[in-house]
């Protein structure tokens, strides 16, 4: 292992959420603010602008690095409200502001040039040259990897930019396609992950029983049919059942979550500079149970990865791209 | 500025056809398409760039030249593994020998900054900010993502005109869903990314995707996801091009883009109206479904029909 720890990264969609992070050992924790502005832009979570700066005076007390997640692009037109929250995360002393937008990236440089800015996984910065570019016009100083490459791959690109820390997803729900990038559910809602900040937004997400078949729907389109005794997993696009060549088929990805805990120590090697936890729609429990494992595992400690993996969807872990396994 | 009037552009082939099929399809275009620009590259999947298929678009490069069109090599959308890190750098560096290359991925800017470039419709371009930090590092043209609605549309070809930059939209095509380091195409066929043949050049416009209750709903092609409607915007180009919008673009598929062309050409001149292009297009489009949802704010799927 190396001589300075890799970074943990854990979620909070909640100040709950935020206190069970640090109380099982987060050395930084990523929140955001309840609107549009925030890629989980989901009903009951998320952080009121008063709570905002609570949740990062509470982390700077206790020891934890508060970064604020703003990662969703602002409106043509009217991009008030994610230069106020910018402005905001800067006068309450936030670690670090997550962002995806060049323009608002733009604005936060010429702004506060203090502000220390990370490039979120919705910009889907995949190769050394888009690093570059991001750092050199805006100052990037991290960037989070998609969960598309491998560990050669991430080893590679940390290795040809150096001065721009690497951060990789190691737990959580898998975005099978490139971040940031994907219409698949505005193409069924007419909410933008991108804009909106929600993908299969809660409002146009319908289960419907017949007998002891549940049918699941996003908007007009049926993403998903579940018999007795399988587990209904939320029908986001990319993670429903479709027919091809007139064959059922989980057509882009088995119903499975990301677990790369037992590459940790080929991230360490890669010099990836800090792991994120997926997940901040999800509870205390999940935050509390995960993060005290990786904490465990960072430190070199064996750890037993069943209590993690009941949070995990029906198909269990997979190391996902980063392994090789799934070009 | 004065009001510039609108070109019409040929979109980059999305699906991955034969060598020969290219030559004939492009060498058309050069002799009879109304399209004064031609995006001409691969931007889906760089394993597609066969010594055949190269060698046919260089001929077409070519013929659209001799043709008198203008030619903007694109770069691939997503650049993951070595070769298509080498493939985006490729593209990119021709612009140093006076190339007109289109980014399509971010990393392309690296090099492209500060020479004249296209930004394509691939590059997350929401907002006035973004689009003015993109023109100060040398883009001339900007052609919008394909699922923003008019009143952002509105904004930003607003800007573009004061900058003096071509805006672009797409008019006619698939709208592009997803992009994916993974090949779904491939899977669908029981093969990987690494293994797959090639089998994408078995579906030309597209290996359609249809839910378990048999409504279509998207198509694979190779490493991108689209929609399975056609996206088909007609009676609300006038307001597009009041707005500022310089470019249309129309994206191929597997029917006579010579035509479609036309309808777009006699629409822009005049010579035909808003309603009679709409039907002369569905007619062309036989029996493929259309949407223009994204445009007007809805799902991308749906249909609103002209008032």
């Amino acid at each position: 292992m190396n001589a300075v720890p890799m970074e943990l990264v854990c979620p909070a969609g909640t100040p709950a959420a935020l206190d069970a992070a640090i109380e099982a050992g987060a050395d930084a924790v990523y929140f955001g603010f309840r609107d549009r502005t925030n890629a989980r832009n989901f009903p009951g979570l998320n952080f009121s602008p008063k709570e905002l700066a609570e949740g990062i005076e509470t982390c700077k007390r206790r020891g934890a690095r508060p970064m604020i997640a703003i990662n969703t692009y602002p409106d043509a037109g009217d991009d008030s409200l994610w230069r106020r929250n910018v402005d905001i995360c800067a006068e309450a002393g936030a670690g670090a502001v997550i962002l995806c937008d060049m323009g608002l990236a733009g604005y936060a440089t010429k702004k506060h040039p203090d502000l220390r800015l990370h490039l979120s996984v919705q910009a889907s910065a995949s190769n050394a040259p888009s690093v570059r570019f991001y750092r050199d016009a805006f100052n990037i100083r991290r960037v989070v990897l998609p969960r598309v490459m491998t560990v050669e791959e991430i080893a590679a690109l940390t290795a040809a930019v150096p001065d721009v820390e690497t951060e990789v997803f190691v737990f959580g729900g898998l975005c099978v396609m490139a971040e940031g990038r994907c219409s698949m559910s505005g193409y069924a809602t007419g909410i933008s992950p991108n804009k909106d900040g929600a993908c299969s937004p809660a409002s146009h997400v319908r289960y419907e029983e017949q007998g002891e078949i549940m049918t699941s729907r996003l908007g007009s389109f049926t993403l998903n049919r579940f018999g007795a005794g399988e587990a209904a997993g939320y029908p986001t696009p990319c993670k429903g059942r479709y027919r091809v060549h007139g064959r059922e088929m989980h057509l882009f990805e088995d119903p499975c979550s990301l677990d790369a805990t037992p590459l940790l120590p080929a991230f360490a090697k890669a010099g990836v500079t800090a792991l994120k936890v997926e997940g901040r729609q999800r509870g205390k429990a999940y935050v509390a149970q995960v993060v005290k494992n990786l904490k465990a595992a960072i430190a070199g400690q064996v750890t037993d990865p069943s209590a993690s993996r009941a949070f995990m969807e029906a198909g269990g872990a997979t190391t996902g791209v980063y392994s090789g396994t799934w070009h | 500025m004065t009001q510039t009037a609108p070109r019409l552009q040929l979109g980059p082939m999305l699906y991955h056809w034969s060598a020969d099929r290219r030559r004939d399809f492009y060498r058309t275009i050069a002799e009879q398409g109304p399209y004064d620009s031609v995006v001409l590259g691969e931007t889906v999947c760089a394993k597609r760039e066969t010594a055949p298929v190269v060698e046919a678009m260089a001929e077409a490069e070519v013929a659209l030249k001799a043709a008198g069109r203008t030619v903007i090599r694109p770069t691939i959308g997503l650049a993951v593994t070595e070769p298509e890190v080498e493939a985006l750098e490729g593209v990119a560096r021709t612009a140093k020998a006076g190339a007109l290359v289109e980014a399509n991925d971010v990393g392309a800017l690296a090099l492209l900054s500060g020479q004249p470039h296209h930004i394509g419709p691939m590059v997350n371009v929401y907002n006035e900010g973004t689009l003015t930090a993109l023109v100060e590092r040398g883009a001339t043209c900007v052609t919008l993502p394909w699922e923003l609605p008019m009143d952002n549309i509105v904004a930003l070809a607003g800007v573009a005109r004061r900058l003096g930059v071509d805006c672009g939209v797409t008019v006619f095509g698939r709208a592009p869903l997803a992009i994916s380091a993974r090949c779904y195409h491939a899977r669908a066929n029981g093969l990987t990314k690494d293994t797959c043949r090639l089998i994408c050049d078995q579906d030309p416009e597209g290996l359609e995707v249809e839910t378990l209750d048999g409504d279509p709903f998207m198509v694979v092609n190779g490493l991108q996801t689209q929609a399975f409607t056609v996206t088909l915007i007609v009676s609300e180009i006038p307001k597009l091009i009041e707005a500022g919008v310089t470019v249309l673009r129309v994206s191929p598929l597997d029917m006579d883009m010579v035509a479609v062309g036309q309808v777009y050409a006699d629409l822009l001149a005049g010579s035909v109206d808003a309603i009679a292009a709409e039907d002369r297009l569905l007619d062309l489009l036989e029996d493929r479904m259309v949407s223009n949802g994204f445009l007007h704010g809805g799902p991308g799927a749906d249909w609103i029909a002209a008032e």
